[in-house]
């Protein structure tokens, strides 16, 4: 190696980064970008970056469970100008009528010019809260419970379903969490966090998050929420750690003392997986309206299981009659949603009365 | 050698991908539509022709005279993952469904082998810079027509009854590899 060697390919380097940094000023950056907010409010960015970022740097939130990730088509909004061509990460969760209509996914469309959105009116007063982790408790080897005092605002105002979006502390990621306590205890929020090999977020609430810590999280979220001025009869099903919003609706249904028909049903694989039971035996004991039916789909030979073996949409067939005209909350992974309304909708549920949430 | 020669050889007899079996990775994972095929061929004949155009006087008027030919692969290299990054800022501002389209991809055009290959082989045959850049565009429109007949041919693959461990790369290699045969069928005509 002599000292030309180092010269030159050092001026090679040199050379070529000038270039990048020039391209990179003049080329990467769209120079400011007014995003006007359904013809009322303009916000004035600095563009490059996703019209989801931009939204919630200024405190507007939209439903983002996957983060962004393009996996759950949750981030909606109308944009009839400036939003670019339709991409094909989009394309999937939108249908025809939506295209027609301009609907975008937010977390897709980057803003690179002058853009007006359409942000539903029911977005618009979901809140950012600081919370302080007042205790957690280990509910089975691979979940946990977790008690957040609201710090500020103080309370919040929910349907029981619904889900809150945990930021990771020191990142811009954000992960779905349904609320598990009923929506009268309104100034402290319970979460079941079951861990996700290899999980970023659920990996930091299981490792490192403790008792005094401080989080935060935006919402309430989701559609699957309670229709508390209906008569109809409920059913739940739940799998995984679906079993967070229903805890919710069930004990906001009972300290509420509702007349109508409740049924319960788990999914889980074997008993190791269980948690609750005796809380909801107990409920089941009291209320003559309310049914619990666990199934397991893998039961330990040596557990002496006695309950229903199966997945829960097999157990689902053959406890629910026909022409049934109940009102159907879903909440477990998608394989089990989808093959959960096939069930119900051939039970004689109709699909305006089926409300779920995939969690994946 | 003449320029026609050498175009009709990089794009048939010596073909990058079919006969040199470079740049294999892209050629696998992008072949599944033609358009996505398109888009990820000229980015990648764009990136051969404008590295080559570069690494050609890089090598001719800075390494030789200075004796430090070894130092081709490191130049070499970095001459691409500039033009890379360069042709990614460009399609990113202009061409945004490509971009998407192109994913993680386009970023990898940068360790694409076929891309380095062909400036390596430029330098070993000891073309002229008016030769090197045929070779070169050759090279990526061979490359491009090539994974083009490959997503062709695998979107009728879609109707296929394929045995169940070949499905996806596995049927793709089979593919590529009959491709090449029929390949060398040109390789009486002009070599290189
Ligand atoms: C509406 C909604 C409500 C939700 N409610 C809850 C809840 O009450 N309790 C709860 O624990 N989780 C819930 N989730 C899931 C939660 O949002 C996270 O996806 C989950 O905790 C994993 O995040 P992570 O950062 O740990 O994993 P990531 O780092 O995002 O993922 C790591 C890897 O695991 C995979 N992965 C992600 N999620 C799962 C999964 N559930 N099972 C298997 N593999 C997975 C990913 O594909 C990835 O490869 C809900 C999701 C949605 C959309
Ligand atoms: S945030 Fe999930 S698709 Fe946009």
């Amino acid at each position: 190696m002599n000292i030309a060697s180092i010269l030159i390919m050092g001026g090679i380097a040199f050379l070529l980064a000038a270039i990048l940094v020039i391209l990179d000023r003049y080329l990467a950056s769209y120079g400011d970008c007014d995003i006007t907010i359904n013809d009322s409010k303009t916000l004035t960015v600095t563009g490059g970056q996703s019209l989801l970022s931009y939204l919630m740097d200024n405190k507007i939130f939209i439903p983002s469970a996957c983060g962004g990730r393009a996996t759950c088509g949750f981030c909606k909004v109308n944009i009839p100008e400036g939003a670019g061509p339709l991409l094909p990460t989009e394309s999937p969760f939108l249908t025809r009528s939506e295209v027609a209509r301009n609907t975008r996914l937010a977390c897709q469309v980057k803003v690179k010019s002058d853009l007006s959105v359409i942000i539903p009116e029911k977005y618009l007063s979901i809140q950012e809260f600081k919370t302080i982790v007042e205790s957690i408790k280990d509910l089975n080897y691979d979940t946990k419970e977790i008690f957040l005092r609201l710090d500020e605002p103080e309370y919040i105002s929910f349907m029981p379903g619904q889900y809150i979006q945990l930021k990771l502390p020191d990142s811009d990621e954000y992960r779905a969490y349904s609320i598990a306590s009923p929506p009268d205890s309104n100034n402290f929020i319970e979460l079941i966090v079951r861990l996700v090999p290899g999980g970023c977020c659920s990996g930091y609430i299981h490792r490192d998050l403790k008792t005094g810590h401080k989080v935060s999280f935006t919402g309430p979220y989701g559609e699957l929420a309670l229709r508390e001025n209906s008569d109809k009869d409920i059913i739940c099903v739940g799998g995984g750690c679906g079993m967070a919003p229903f805890r919710s609706i069930i004990r906001h249904l009972f300290d509420t003392g509702t007349k109508r028909d409740v049924k319960y049903f788990y999914g889980a694989r074997s008993v190791r997986d269980l948690y609750f039971v005796d809380e909801f035996r107990k409920l089941e004991r009291e209320k003559e309206n309310f049914s619990f039916i666990i199934a397991l789909s893998e039961p330990d030979k040596d557990s002496q299981w006695e309950g229903e073996i199966g997945f829960i949409h097999q157990i689902l067939d053959k406890h629910l009659q026909d022409n049934n005209n109940a009102e159907a909350y879903l909440c477990g992974p998608p394989v089990m949603i989808d093959m959960t309304m096939q069930v119900l909708l051939s039970k004689g549920i109709a699909e305006e009365d089926i409300m779920f949430d995939k969690i994946q | 050698m003449n320029l026609f020669t050498i175009l009709f050889a990089s794009l048939f007899t010596s073909n990058i991908a079919l006969s040199y079996f470079l740049g294999m990775c892209p050629f696998i994972a992008l072949s599944r539509d033609i358009r996505t095929a398109w888009g990820m061929g000229c980015a990648v004949t764009f990136v051969m022709a404008v590295t080559a155009a570069i690494n050609w006087p890089v090598y001719h008027f800075l390494l030789v005279p200075f004796h430090i030919e070894y130092m081709q692969y490191l130049s070499f290299i970095l001459v691409i993952a500039v033009s890379v990054q360069i042709v990614e800022i460009i399609v990113e501002r202009f061409f945004p469904v490509l971009y998407v389209n192109m994913g993680v991809f386009l970023p990898l055009i940068t360790v694409n082998c076929a891309i380095l290959g062909i400036s390596l082989f430029m330098i070993l045959r000891d073309y002229s810079f008016i030769e090197g850049v045929f070779y070169s565009i050759g090279g990526g429109v061979g490359w491009t027509m090539a994974i083009i007949a490959m997503a062709g041919l695998r979107s009728k693959l879609t109707f296929s009854n394929i045995p169940e461990p070949l499905k996806g790369p596995g049927i793709t290699m089979i593919i590529a590899g009959i491709m090449s045969l029929a390949f060398m069928g040109f390789a009486g005509i002009a070599g290189l």
